[in-house]
């Protein structure tokens, strides 16, 4: 059995890998941090010395210019120097492993790995791989983990609702395949959230979802009631085979938030989205754009929460 | 060559023995137990005082990877790893590179076997050429080449009426046909069971169903055409309710479950550890227990080792792209006495999951001690403590969910044939 | 050692900034210690100016040996740091990495005419050539002797030395 390495022994962050596991404290230790780095992001020179020098190097082995940008534009706030890595699927059949790939980046004297991959538990195995010195982040693995993107929902939760033992939330659509909601789900109850919940047709929720600490919903007038926290999930193109949904229009009508879903949620609720979003699909236009939306702030949070992972595993 | 074996305890589940007697061996074969014969003198005395003797085991599934995957493991390192073992005779499935689908290929494995003088090969054949599942293989002259029984290894056989074909075809020659019961269009995407552990990790689920719903048909076929069927590694506490059932109603059903799925569960995949990646996957705590109180209850016959040596490179890729399998000639006893003193079974009986019952499944003469019968025997200490490591292990697979685990059960010396083949380095 | 009366170093500080008082002068304190005396400052020189603070976590020089402090607080300047006349306060200036932090940390806000440091305490042990305008009192105390300003749940200041460890 393997066990989950990303906490030293001396109790510190190593590796983020996955919320599971991490306590309560240090959940709030990273989102303290990330409000001071909020100021400067604010500031004329958006810039801090912190890791002036490491080599920070942006592990893609799946294509997504989004976050690899925010995660660049956090290492360069921090200094750091950043190297963006995209490697294809190709360069992986020509016959070199992904533990030959990293191995190899190591003897070039990294200091920090964003990986991003396609295969659940990806991050796990090149963590357990690098010399003691190198640190690693799960920008995403498979349906596992994307720790960094739960950890900003949460920052921005509690900039917009302040105290998470009193909240509702609802998770809304693919959780089967998302390791955000994934990642969310851990975040939420290791913070105190009471209610957890998720809401999709049954195809798009995993078995026993419920071990996680959730109540599953299967309907939205029933599981958008008095919710505090809406928190959209990307619905890829593709599950529209596999006989996992009969089309996109059926999931807009039952599934997608519209504004007249959304006003069976508390008067008071935010709608956040992890993006790209698909219009006319999970969400209406008018809810991603309208008053109740703090999409926009989680990307400006969503910096700040990196810098903030950064900086204190790179002090680890 | 004569030998004597002395002060063992002799266990011999198949003519239900368990005693303190000594063992005469002449010409390959067990001349007398107990008594000395006249003017008996041993060219060899092996003292087994504190050891068990008894037949040497029998393993229904082990991967040799010959012909075609030689880099894993050759014939000779996973024979040497077999008699390490304790296990004098071994059944392999047929997906070698090429399959084992036509004569020249069985004849060729069981002369290489047997050139090695060491464990006997017993080949199981494929159903249908090429493991594709559409055309019928020459069945009745692959059994004339050597092979024992027959089956799709792990290649799915989703048509129903070839299955029903390959049954009563096999049922005409009165052959066994030994099969896998896995649905594939349920399992295909997936990499462990779907429960808990899996939506946890967000790996692709294999429902315990791909199971049940394949072993139903199996049992309805086998019904319908009277072959004898043998189901191989079974993993969910309902498959061993249906075959209690179908052994219940006089069905010629056996089955097997492998050594790993005795003692681990979903849980132990831990955070991706790839050396629980199986087939069959892993399930829950509930199917692990069904699946010891089946095995007690005899409704489960054998334990095999499922012995699948994968090299480092492919296990170590993330959980869900590195290749299902484990080593296991060399755990097989060991796995089979922790399960014994668990589970408090006497270990007469818990022999006979390794000796008895699957050789009354391969049919091939082995698995017991009599005289006049081939000395084909091992001999372990009970109490012998070793650790599972990859210097320690004579197979070339070293993956294992066990390794670093301190093992119970020590093989001292294996015989096939009356000669000595094996003999533990002293420690 | 007896150290003079906490309020009196005070008061001698603030004596020595009102002789150089200007007017659009603004006061920013280094966390934590700094900040509080910047705050008292503030109020003892009646100041309507605003009141600036510093975290310089993300400026030390010796992250890669300790890493990042458990409690990082976010630094506010609520004024345009262009063209501004501030004076930097902390608690106590020793090897002077904590004022040379400050400053870095102070021009990624802007460039402001003129900046001044002001200390309740000067212990002496600089390793950088920073010296303070305003000083409170000068120690002369072995290298690891500690000196502390601590806050009480009044919000009184107490400046304190720690006893002597024995080797």
């Amino acid at each position: 059995m393997q066990n989950n390495r990303q906490i030293n022994k001396s109790g510190e962050l190593q590796h983020l890998l996955t919320i599971e596991g991490l306590p309560v404290s240090m959940l709030h230790h990273i989102l303290d941090t990330a409000e001071s780095f909020v100021g400067v992001t604010e500031r004329e020179v958006k810039k801090v010395p912190l890791l002036r020098g490491k080599a920070i190097f942006n592990l893609f082995f799946e294509p997504s210019t989004r976050t690899r940008t925010t995660f660049e534009i956090a290492a360069k706030r921090l200094s750091a120097d950043v190297i963006n890595l995209n490697i294809s699927a190709s360069s992986q059949s020509k016959g070199e492993t992904l533990l030959d790939t990293v191995n190899n980046l190591s003897a070039m004297h990294a200091d920090m790995f964003i990986v991003r991959h396609a295969q659940s538990g990806a991050a796990h195995l090149i963590a357990r791989h690098v010399a003691p010195e190198i640190h690693v982040i799960n920008a995403g693995d498979g349906r596992h983990a994307h720790p960094t993107q739960a950890l900003l929902d949460m920052y921005t939760i509690r900039h917009f609702k302040r105290d998470f033992h009193e909240l509702r939330v609802a998770i809304i659509g693919d959780v089967m395949h998302s390791r955000v909601a994934r990642s969310q789900i851990h975040a939420l109850t290791t913070l105190g959230v009471p209610e957890v919940r998720v809401i999709a047709p049954k195809t798009l929720l995993p078995k026993g979802v419920e071990h996680l600490g959730v109540h599953a919903y299967h309907d939205m007038s029933k599981g958008l009631k008095d919710v505090d926290v809406l928190l959209m999930l990307r619905l890829q193109n593709e599950r529209m085979q596999g006989a996992l949904l009969p089309s996109a229009q059926e999931y807009f009508k039952y599934y997608g938030l519209t504004p007249e879903k959304l006003a069976l949620a508390r008067p008071d609720a935010i709608v956040m989205h992890p993006g790209p979003m698909n219009r006319g699909i999970e969400i209406d236009s008018s809810v991603a754009d309208g008053p109740q939306s703090v999409i926009l702030p989680q990307v400006t949070f969503g910096i700040a929460v990196r810098m903030a992972v950064m900086s204190i595993l790179a002090g680890s | 060559m004569k030998i004597h074996i002395k002060n063992g305890r002799l266990i011999d589940p198949a003519n239900n023995q368990d005693r303190h007697a000594d063992l005469f061996i002449a010409a390959g074969k067990v001349v007398s137990i107990g008594e000395e014969p006249l003017g008996f003198h041993a060219n060899q005395e092996i003292d087994a005082q504190g050891l068990v003797v008894c037949p040497g085991f029998v393993d229904l599934a082990a991967r040799l990877r010959e012909p075609g995957y030689e880099y894993r493991a050759t014939l000779e390192s996973e024979m040497g790893a077999a008699i390490a073992g304790g296990i004098t005779s071994l059944a392999c499935p047929p997906d070698t590179d090429p399959p084992l689908d036509e004569p020249g290929l069985v004849e060729m494995l069981k002369y290489r076997a047997k050139s090695l003088n060491q464990a006997h090969v017993f080949p199981v054949g494929a159903l249908t050429l090429g493991l594709s599942g559409e055309t019928l293989t020459e069945m009745a002259e692959l059994r004339d080449a050597g092979c024992v029984a027959f089956s799709h290894a792990e290649r799915p056989l989703d048509n129903a009426l070839v299955l029903m074909r390959v049954m009563q075809y096999a049922a005409t020659f009165d052959l066994s046909v030994w099969l896998r019961a896995q649905d594939a269009s349920l399992s295909r995407i997936g990499v462990a069971h779907e429960g808990e552990v899996a939506t946890r990790l967000g790996l692709p689920g294999i429902p315990a169903c791909a199971e049940t719903i394949a072993l139903s048909r199996i049992l309805q076929l086998a019904k319908e055409t009277g072959a004898r069927i043998h189901v191989c590694r079974i993993s969910s506490s309902e498959s061993v309710e249906m075959i209690r059932e179908a052994k219940k109603q006089g069905l010629a059903v056996t089955c097997d479950i492998s050594a790993n799925h005795i003692h681990l569960s979903e849980m132990d995949i831990g955070f991706f550890d790839s050396n629980c990646h199986l087939i069959p996957p892993l399930r829950s705590l509930r199917d692990r227990d069904a699946l010891r109180r089946g095995l007690k209850e005899g409704v489960i016959d054998a334990v095999c080792s499922d012995h699948t040596p994968v090299d480092d490179d492919a296990k170590l890729l993330p959980f869900a792209e590195a290749e299902p399998g484990a080593t296991g000639l060399e755990l097989l006893l060991p796995l089979v006495l922790k399960w014994a003193e668990e589970d408090k079974v006497p270990l007469i009986d818990a022999l006979s999951r390794i000796t008895r019952h699957p050789a009354r499944i391969l049919d091939a003469g082995c698995g017991h001690l009599a005289r006049g019968h081939a000395a084909d025997l091992c001999i372990f200490d009970p109490q012998g403590y070793w650790k599972v490591e990859p210097k320690s292990l004579k197979s070339q697979g070293k993956n294992t969910p066990f390794i670093g685990f301190e093992m119970k059960g020590r093989v001292i010396c294996t015989l096939v044939g009356g000669h000595v083949v094996y003999r533990a380095n002293h420690s | 050692m007896e150290l003079p009366k906490t309020h009196e170093i005070l008061e001698k500080l603030a004596a020595a900034i009102r002789a150089e008082l200007t007017e659009d002068m603004v006061i920013v304190g280094i966390h934590t210690g700094g900040a509080w005396l910047a705050r008292e400052l503030h109020r003892t020189l009646g100041l309507s100016s605003p009141l600036g603070t510093l975290d310089i976590s993300f400026y030390r020089d010796d992250f890669e040996r300790i890493g990042l402090h458990p409690e990082v607080k976010p630094s506010d300047i609520p004024f345009d740091v262009d063209g501004s006349d501030i004076l930097l306060v902390d608690d106590v200036l020793f090897t002077g990495r904590t004022v040379r932090a400050a400053i870095n940390e102070l021009f990624d806000y802007g460039r402001p005419a003129r900046v001044r440091l002001a200390v309740l305490v000067d212990r002496g042990g600089r390793e950088l050539p920073i010296e303070a305008g305003f000083t409170g009192i000068r120690l002369d105390l072995d290298e690891h002797r500690m000196i502390d300003l601590l806050r009480n749940e009044i919000g009184e200041l107490e400046l304190k030395l720690r006893p002597e460890t024995g080797v």
